[in-house]
């Protein structure tokens, strides 16, 4: 019994067609010559790889990397005020404030307070940016730094120090209209 | 006595007679440059492909990524030599050994140069010349494919035995057309031994008027050495690893080394049959020293064929590669030999 299409099949109108013999010898041949043709174009392209240690592709400048803290320019005092908003914003809570009262004698924030304690844990960060929103003085902001790889989960929770520090330029910024 | 025993050792050797340690001393050299030939091969294939992909290719070990055969010989060697316990032992241990046997004895018959003088000694630039030049190397090439079968067999796994058995099929329907292929090329020159096929090349070189004989024999050839698109052997996607996927360590190397081998061979054969062999068009006769040079040149032209055609055309489906090498390619070369046969007899 032979099997017959139904309504609901398609013929299927513009397919190769099932002529073989020399015909399709031909074709077949051509179209091997074609598929030649196409990978030695894209052998002449060149090379599209980025060899990632030695070569970076550079970020934009909005690129949400590894924070940093900041100073005021000049009178070096500490931008962040122990105010934990941050942390508070943060929704993978991998911010840890402890604040403590500015004296005369030693004044580190501009504010009332400073932060006594400033850690981030960028193994929990989820690099979101909610911190840099948050805050009221734009203490802390999303620098450029993406290569945190570490051997340690310990060495990844950034003291305050680290935060301020000025970063190692490793990583290009895209220039304008690049 | 000596020289009876080098008659007995090479008794098919046409030409001139040459001593017996010069065999041995000629067959350390091929093999030498046979195999110092291998991880270059290997190494263009990786490099080739990267750019016909638009990658570099391995660039990490040593300047461009020259040491990375090496590295990889160490990292083999190095590995345990298993084996599944459904193995059969010594099977499991002989089938690679066969492989790179055939290979290497096959290479012995590519001709990378005529008879030369060699500080008063004639040599010829070749393993052996014998009278039936193409023979030796399909005889060579059915034991290679017991490299192959009894590897895949032996492993005692399924997927290994179904590349075996794709193996057998396949070597067994491409062998025949490789073989009707070349009859064009031996009733041309009148001759088996492949120096007098390619000293018949002198007026012009058989791929022009053998040309359908060349086109199948590329073909087949690509078949024979199980590359793509007929690695349906191997079929990495279907079959894990074809034969060799319980392979593992110097086993593996041995598989790996005897497949770029072959299409040495293979290249060196086409060289020979339908390129003119050591001979360069428009009438330049070069010094008889630079004769390997151009073989090996050539050779890398088609070494670099293969390179593109495997990044270019998808696997076949193993019935389309059933019919094509019987339905189409069997009976084009029967009819390329039927017809050289008619023009042959008609002109001479």
């Amino acid at each position: 019994m032979t099997w017959t299409p139904g309504p609901d099949q398609i013929e299927v109108v513009g397919g190769p067609s099932k002529a073989g013999g020399a015909g399709g010898l031909y074709r077949a041949f051509g179209e091997t010559l074609r598929g030649l043709k196409t990978t030695f174009m894209q052998a002449t392209e060149g090379v599209t790889t980025v060899q990632y240690p030695e070569e970076k592709i550079p970020v934009y400048p909005r690129f949400r990397g590894r924070h940093r803290l900041h100073t005021f320019e000049d009178t070096g005092l500490e931008k962040c005020v122990g105010c934990s908003l941050c942390a508070a914003a943060c929704p993978s809570d991998c911010i840890r404030v402890v604040a403590a009262e500015n004296t005369p004698e030693n004044r580190v924030s501009a504010g009332e307070r400073y932060a006594a304690v400033y850690e981030i844990n960028l193994s929990r960060c989820i690099f979101c940016g909610y911190c840099e929103i948050a805050c009221p003085f734009d203490a802390i902001t999303m620098g450029h730094d993406y290569e945190m790889s570490d051997y340690n989960r310990s060495d990844l929770i950034f003291t305050k120090e680290m935060l301020l520090a000025e970063p190692l330029e490793r990583t290009p910024l895209r220039a304008e209209g690049e | 006595m000596t020289g009876a025993l080098s008659h007995m050792l090479t008794p098919a050797v046409v030409g001139y007679a040459e001593p017996w340690w010069m065999a041995i001393l000629k067959s350390l050299v091929i093999f030498a440059i046979g195999l110092q030939l291998v991880p270059l091969v290997l190494m263009a294939e990786r490099k080739i492909l990267g750019r016909f992909q638009n990658r570099y290719g391995p660039n990490r070990v040593g300047p461009f990524g020259a040491m990375t055969p090496l590295a990889d010989i160490v990292k083999l060697l190095t590995k345990e030599s298993f084996r599944p316990r459904t193995a059969i032992g010594w099977l499991f241990t002989l089938a690679p050994i066969l492989s790179i046997i055939a290979a290497v004895a096959a290479l012995a018959i590519v001709p990378f140069g005529n008879v030369q003088d060699i500080f008063g000694t004639p040599v010829g630039f070749y393993g052996i010349d014998v009278s039936i030049g193409p023979l030796y190397v399909f005889a060579f090439g059915a034991v290679a494919f017991y490299g192959i079968m009894l590897g895949g067999w032996s492993s005692g796994s399924k997927y290994s035995f179904l590349g075996s058995m794709r193996a057998a099929a396949q070597l067994i329907s491409y062998e025949v057309a490789q073989g009707m292929a070349l009859v064009g090329v031996v009733i041309t020159a009148q001759s088996m031994s492949l120096t007098e096929i390619v000293e018949g090349q002198g007026g012009m070189w058989y791929v022009i008027p053998q040309f359908v004989g060349f086109l199948i024999f590329m073909i087949a050839s690509f078949a024979e050495t199980n590359r793509p698109p007929f690695d349906l052997v191997e079929a990495d996607g279907e079959l894990v690893g074809g034969y060799m996927t319980e392979y593992g360590g110097g086993r593996f190397a041995l598989y790996y080394f005897a497949e770029y081998l072959n299409v040495l061979v293979v290249s060196g054969l086409a060289v020979t049959l339908f390129l003119g062999g050591w001979m360069l068009p428009f009438g330049i006769h070069p010094p008889g020293w630079v004769d390997p040079f151009i073989v090996i040149g050539k050779m890398g032209l088609f070494v670099v064929f293969f390179i593109w055609v495997r990044a270019t055309l998808p696997r076949l489906r193993y019935d389309q590669l059933m019919s094509f090498g019987w339905k189409v390619l069997l009976p084009l070369a029967t009819l390329n030999a039927l017809i050289t046969a008619i023009v042959v007899v008609a002109w001479y």
